[in-house]
């Protein structure tokens, strides 16, 4: 087990610094040049070569990759040359907004996925079947941004039950800072009012960022539940006269729930994906908004920042994966 | 009166293709403390037959046909799921073939043998603490045999040999005191020197509990060495129904004589094995008349057309063919 | 229709005897996929999606609004008879933009997914086959491209190039690939060890022979798969980089970019954003069904997730 989680983590560091080497890679075939950008637009040309001193975009490529690499071991991203901010305290601040949102979402998956799954393969062709295949089906089909437009118009516009878009009412202040994750700081404050304005600003959201997520629990769970329920062991189970609802509840729940969490660390990362679009229809402020914004102005470091942050994150959920993965199959637990 | 009495028991299955005639017509009575052993060809229908005593062919694409069967004088095809949990395990109890696939990988041997344990508990009307049923476990386990067995029960499947899990698929069968025990092919997914000590386990079982033992497999030696009367099946139908020792000495049925020609005999290896030409027929269009009569080498034009009926020829001996006569 | 001669009548059920296999081997491709009533939803989608494409620009009712033609005095207009989708900020008729944008998308898609393949196959086949140090490298180099969604990749990449349709295909092109790779060679790997292979070998036959004879054509059935879906989800990813302003640009009519205008046009003019989305979305859900279907008949074992 302790060899196998050294190897992981080897494996993991090696897949980093792949990354660290990919991103700086595209940020360098850019055809802009980001000295002139971060001049701005009348700069000299002895303006624009002193911010290329500045900024250390004179000095030979390997040279630049390797301050940047100690840079990044020191926890330093470098600096946004559109705004001048580190990316690192960018990154800081904007992150825990989108695990916030990341975290709501995935929780709504999981709780509706799994029992949804479970009974769509009991009761198959069932109307609840054909119910949650419609979602199942749609919800990878659907594009998050328009789906997000859809519900704004619908539940902020004409009925009104939850606002429009941000993280809080213009006149809320945030509570006070502890994790930067609105929901548990005002829960650590004891201010349920806040809670409950955060709570709301967060639902939809959270809903369409969980949509593709939990389409596709419910598949692998109703197509992993309808093979155990027809697997020789569950035949012995009721043969034996163990009744149905243990059979498919205890027995084959945990059988069916490997490939389960297998795909939920997937998932995970295909959330932070999604949150580039999620952030940009309801003006949520987290890393994917920062990421789309710096996009559109070529600013660099901040798109290489988050796309390190979104990737360490991604391998650290895979990571815990694999271990729950461990402890539910006695299999893995005893093998070298 | 029979324990168990199968009577024109007729199953399909839906597919694809149409429909394939599983079993035919089956007639089939068990008393009280026999050992029957049930022979055939793979494909033959003697595993979709066990199960039907449970009820546990899936409904659909399984469809039945006709006939009915009785365990006890209770119709079984009438009850409902929790009647049949009653049964399932408490009145006929099952081994399977198997027992790699048979056992939940992801549990304790501890957690199925006790969940089993529990059923039978729910069944009965009983409750028992943790403890309790931890140790009745163990008890079975001790039972089949297996040495050590309250650290057993802490093990998973995959760490079990196949004639270990094939003991605690047995142990988990004794569970409910039933009073049929069937077994699928107990024996067919083990070698051959642990095949002979879970055949002496089975046969010691059935006569220390005195249970009524449905012994269903291709194997004749493994039949012949448990069971009094064999029953043998060709294409989902009964052919031949005798006590064991006359369906050795004098089988009467042709498909019965080609299968005792085929099984090799240590004691004579002068002797030439005979196979029985063709092979076994497409359940979609089964044969008009008799099903095996494409296949036999006696066949007259009558067996072409109707089918012959399990008649009773000698003393205890039922055979389904035409050509049978009485002696 | 005239009276084929005995002589082809013969022939033809010669042929029907020799290929009896395979013909039922059709028959029952047909049966299953036609069983399924979404696999038929997909299908028709596709057709239609396939229709307008081809069709576009020569169907629709506006032809010059597909470009940016001005006709300020019927901006904005609900859907009436005259503009089944209403109009956009420019007067534009909608139906005529979104119609017109099918073919910008499927070309997308096709491009996307085509590029993929044509990388990822081949890395797949050689890490599969070959294994060894060469396994080794395109797997670890694959893993890497997976560990971040391909978005997020995309958006630096197309950040680096410039925004553009023509930068979006190619940035989703290059993060595309890895998926390639991994079904490849799983699929590589596990055939490699097939029965069949082994025995292949055993009688001498040429790492050629084996490669193109039992290894590619059994990679063949989840690789059609795998496009088929990737179809609809390279569409949906290209529209999503039009969205956040990084594909198309306005007033190029692609669906994607038409929403990023209209979203300021929302609530009250509602519909600019409902239909191209609307597009979108029966597009990518036609593919998804239609690869669905083709799993179930082509690759019934890996029908799940």
């Amino acid at each position: 087990m302790a060899r196998f989680l050294l190897s992981r983590l080897g494996l993991t560091i090696l897949m980093l610094a792949g990354l660290v080497l990919i991103t700086f890679v595209i940020s360098n075939v850019a055809p802009a040049d980001p000295a002139a950008l971060a001049a701005g637009p009348d700069a000299t040309r002895d303006m624009v070569e002193t911010v290329r001193k500045e900024y250390g975009l004179d000095r030979p490529l390997p040279e630049q990759f390797v301050r940047y690499v100690g840079g990044l071991l020191a926890g330093n991203f470098g600096r946004s040359v559109a705004t001048g901010h580190m990316v690192a305290e960018d990154l800081a601040r904007f992150f825990p907004a989108t695990f916030e949102l990341v975290s709501v979402s995935m929780t709504l998956a999981i709780l509706l996925g799994v029992p949804l799954g479970m009974l769509a393969a009991v009761r198959r062709n069932h109307w609840l079947d054909h119910a949650t295949r419609v979602i199942a089906v749609s919800g990878v089909a659907l594009p998050a941004f328009w789906f997000g437009l859809l519900l704004q118009l619908l539940f902020a516009v004409q009925l009104g039950l939850v606002p429009t878009s941000g993280r809080l009412e213009v006149g809320t202040p945030p509570p006070p800072v502890l994790t930067n994750m609105y929901l548990v700081d005002a829960l650590v404050a004891g201010q349920l009012d806040t809670f409950w304005d955060a709570f709301g600003h967060a639902v939809l959201p959270a809903i369409v960022l969980a949509f593709p997520c939990l389409a596709s629990i419910i598949r692998v769970n109703r197509a992993e539940m309808i093979e155990v329920l027809g697997s020789d062991y569950v035949l012995a189970a009721r043969a034996h006269g163990v009744a149905r609802a243990r059979v498919v509840g205890v027995l084959a729940l945990r059988n069916a729930m490997l490939p389960t969490v297998a795909l939920i660390g997937l998932r995970y990362g295909w959330m932070l994906g999604g949150t580039v679009l999620v952030e940009t229809v309801f003006d949520w402020p987290g890393i994917g908004l920062y990421a789309v914004s710096s996009a559109i102005a070529a600013d660099f470091k901040p798109i290489m920042g988050v796309t390190l942050l979104v990737g360490l994150n991604f391998m650290f959920a895979n990571l815990l994966v694999d271990l729950a993965y461990a402890g539910l199959d006695p299999r893995l637990r005893t093998a070298p | 009166m029979s324990l168990l009495e199968v009577v024109d028991y007729s199953l399909a299955f839906d597919g694809f293709e149409g429909t394939h005639q599983v079993l035919d017509a089956i007639d089939l009575a068990v008393d009280v403390g026999e050992t029957v052993g049930l022979v055939g060809e793979t494909g033959c229908g003697k595993s979709v037959l066990a199960k039907s005593l449970l009820k546990l062919n899936d409904i659909p694409p399984a469809r039945i046909l006709s006939g009915s069967i009785r365990f006890d004088g209770r119709d079984l095809l009438a009850l409902d799921e929790t009647a049949l949990r009653a049964i399932r395990g408490g009145g006929i109890a099952m081994i399977f073939q198997d027992p790699m696939t048979f056992l939940n990988p992801v549990f304790s041997i501890g957690d199925q043998m006790a969940e089993v344990i529990r059923a039978r508990d729910r069944a009965d009307n009983r409750k028992r603490g943790a403890r309790d049923v931890r140790a009745a476990a163990a008890a079975l386990l001790a039972a089949v045999r297996l040495p050590d067995a309250a650290a057993l029960l802490d093990r998973y499947p995959h760490e079990l040999s196949g004639g270990m899990r094939q003991r605690v698929l047995i142990a988990m069968a004794l569970a409910g005191h039933a009073r049929l025990l069937v077994a699928d092919e107990p024996t067919t997914a083990l070698d051959v020197t642990i095949q002979s000590q879970v055949l002496a386990l089975l046969a010691d079982l059935v006569a220390a509990q005195g249970l009524t033992l449905l012994l269903i497999s291709h194997d004749l030696g493994v039949i012949g060495a448990l069971c009094r009367r064999i029953v043998v099946m060709y294409a989902g139908t009964i052919v031949e129904d005798a006590p064991a020792a006359q369906l050795f000495d004098r089988p009467l049925h042709p498909y019965t004589q080609g299968l005792l020609a085929a099984v090799p005999d240590i004691g004579r290896p002068e002797r030439r094995l005979a196979g029985i030409p063709g092979s076994i027929p497409n359940l979609l269009a089964p044969p008009a008349g008799c099903r095996f009569h494409p296949r036999c080498p006696l066949a007259i034009e009558r067996c072409r057309r109707e089918r012959p009926a399990l008649r009773r020829i000698a003393a205890g001996q039922r055979v389904a063919c035409h050509l049978a006569e009485p002696v | 229709m005239t009276v084929a001669s005995p002589d082809v009548a013969a022939r033809l059920a010669r042929l029907r005897v020799e290929h009896a296999g395979a013909i039922r081997q059709a028959r029952l491709f047909v049966w299953t996929f036609a069983r399924s009533a979404s696999a038929m939803v997909g299908l028709v989608l596709v057709l239609a999606f396939l229709v307008l494409a081809a069709g576009g620009p020569s169907i629709v009712p506006y032809p010059d609004d597909a470009t940016g033609a001005m006709n300020l005095a019927a901006r904005l207009q609900p859907p009436s008879g005259a503009h089944w989708f209403g109009t956009d900020e420019m007067g534009n008729d909608i139906l005529t933009r979104v119609v017109v944008g099918t073919r910008t998308s499927l070309w997308v898609g096709l491009i996307i997914t085509g590029v993929a393949a044509l990388i990822g196959v081949p890395l797949g086949v050689a890490a599969g086959y070959l294994g060894g140090a060469v396994r080794q490298v395109i797997m670890r180099v694959t893993d890497v491209f997976l560990s971040v969604p391909g978005l997020v990749l995309a958006i630096a990449i197309v950040a680096a190039l410039g925004s553009g349709v023509l930068n979006g295909v190619i940035a989703l092109s290059l993060v595309w690939w890895p998926g390639y790779v991994r079904l490849i060679e799983a699929k590589t790997l596990t055939i490699k060890h097939e029965p069949f292979v082994e025995a292949a070998r055993a009688v001498g036959a040429s790492r050629r022979r084996i490669l193109f004879i039992h290894l590619l054509p059994n990679c063949f059935s989840p690789l059609i798969v795998k496009m088929s879906m990737d179809m609809g989800l390279a569409i949906l990813a290209a529209a999503s980089l039009g969205f956040i302003g990084l594909g198309a640009k306005p007033p190029a009519p692609e669906w994607g970019a038409m929403i990023s205008v209209a979203r300021t046009y929302m609530p009250t003019w509602w519909w600019y954003a409902f239909f191209p989305g609307l597009f979108i979305y029966l597009t990518v859900l036609g593919f998804n069904l239609f690869g669905d279907g083709l799993r179930d008949v082509l690759d019934p074992r890996a029908s799940r997730s």
